[in-house]
């Protein structure tokens, strides 16, 4: 089971394989396999190995190995905001992989 | 190709209890597009006045089973899905998927082993898919479930797994119990930690893949432990539910 907190007023701590769903109705593919370089400490890491906090409006996707805030991902009526700033980069190859 | 993550209609084609808190739901999804073992799907409910919610119910079916999928959902008090599911839903009714969903917690037979899975409760669900596959596709990859409940009676999935234990593929399950054991219990009788870990992947040794699902705090533990041990942190694959700090 992915998602055990069934209460949306609890802050829920879960990881990227929670948000495989909407990323993929965004990107148009997998991302939870794609590895992405954390802004502040440089670690790399898969997407759906990322920590995810829920509650609110949105997401906040923070990296393992130093917890500062990689991605963030908000919701409104008519679009999606997704706040990469803390990304130094995610990493797409060309075949479709499985990153395994 | 339909494009598999739009919404799509599935009728629940039958339930079962796994335990007192813990039942299975069979999805009839005809033309689905086979899962991966591990893969998720997203449920959306939607009230008359429009309020919807969505929750990821992780796979529990293995994908040679076609256009059906089994998710198997453990009863949160309080919660908004679960309830419904657990005491509205009938064989019949029609839900709200997409699907499948995942690249990352996902294992194969043809990625081979030696296969180490560790599970917290119902984080068996998407282990258990990669275990039914694996029995299905013949593989015979050496492979130990390390198993976590509170009680004996919560042991989800137990007399299957006993019956795939005992059908000499090379798959094991190792329990341990956290809360009370019943009398002549001989599994483990203690939460996760690094000595059990050490004990119960040493027969696989350190270039197992690794599958560990469950609350985030026996994630933690049991992640640090194997990648201690040695395990390649890239082989050592994670799915973390539940509020922090339970």
């Amino acid at each position: 089971m992915i998602d055990h907190s069934d209460d949306p007023s609890v802050e829920r701590e879960l990881d990227g394989n929670a948000l495989g769903g909407l990323f993929e109705s965004l990107f148009g593919g997998d991302m939870t396999a794609v590895p992405g370089r954390c802004a502040h400490c440089h670690t790399v890491n898969m997407v759906g190995a990322m920590r995810v906090y829920m509650g609110g409006p949105g997401a906040i996707l923070r990296c393992p190995a130093c917890d500062e805030v990689v991605l963030r991902v908000v919701k409104t009526a008519e679009a999606t905001y997704v706040d990469a700033r803390g990304a130094a980069y995610l990493r797409f190859v060309q075949r479709e992989s499985d990153g395994v | 190709m339909a494009n598999p993550i739009a919404w799509r209609i599935a009728t629940v084609a039958g339930i079962r209890d796994e335990t007192p808190n813990v039942r299975s739901f069979t999805l009839e999804l005809p033309g689905w597009p086979s899962h991966r073992p591990g893969q998720h799907i997203d449920l959306r409910l939607t009230a008359e006045d429009g309020y919807s919610v969505e929750r990821s119910y992780s796979i529990a079916s293995e994908p040679e089973r076609q256009d059906e999928v089994d998710i198997t959902v453990e009863r949160i008090v309080d919660g908004e899905v679960s309830p419904f599911l657990d005491d509205v839903v009938v064989a019949g009714d029609r839900l709200e998927v997409r699907g499948p969903i995942g690249g990352y917690f996902v294992w194969e037979a043809a990625l081979g082993g030696p296969l180490m899975l560790v599970a917290g409760g119902s984080g068996v669900v998407p282990l258990m898919a990669m275990i039914r596959h694996r029995h299905r596709a013949g593989s015979q990859v050496p492979t130990r479930l390390l198993f976590s409940s509170r009680y004996a009676d919560e042991i989800i999935y137990r007399d299957e797994l006993d019956r795939l234990a005992a059908a000499g593929d090379g798959f094991e399950v190792i329990h341990t119990l956290t809360r009370s054991r019943p009398p002549g219990w001989t599994g483990y009788d203690r939460r996760i930690d690094d000595r059990m870990l050490a004990e119960v992947i040493e027969p696989l040794g350190v270039t197992a893949r690794t599958y560990i699902c469950g609350p985030t705090a026996l994630v933690e533990v049991a992640a640090n432990a194997l990648v201690r041990l040695g395990l390649p942190p890239d082989r050592v694959r994670t799915e973390r539910f539940g509020p922090t700090g339970t």
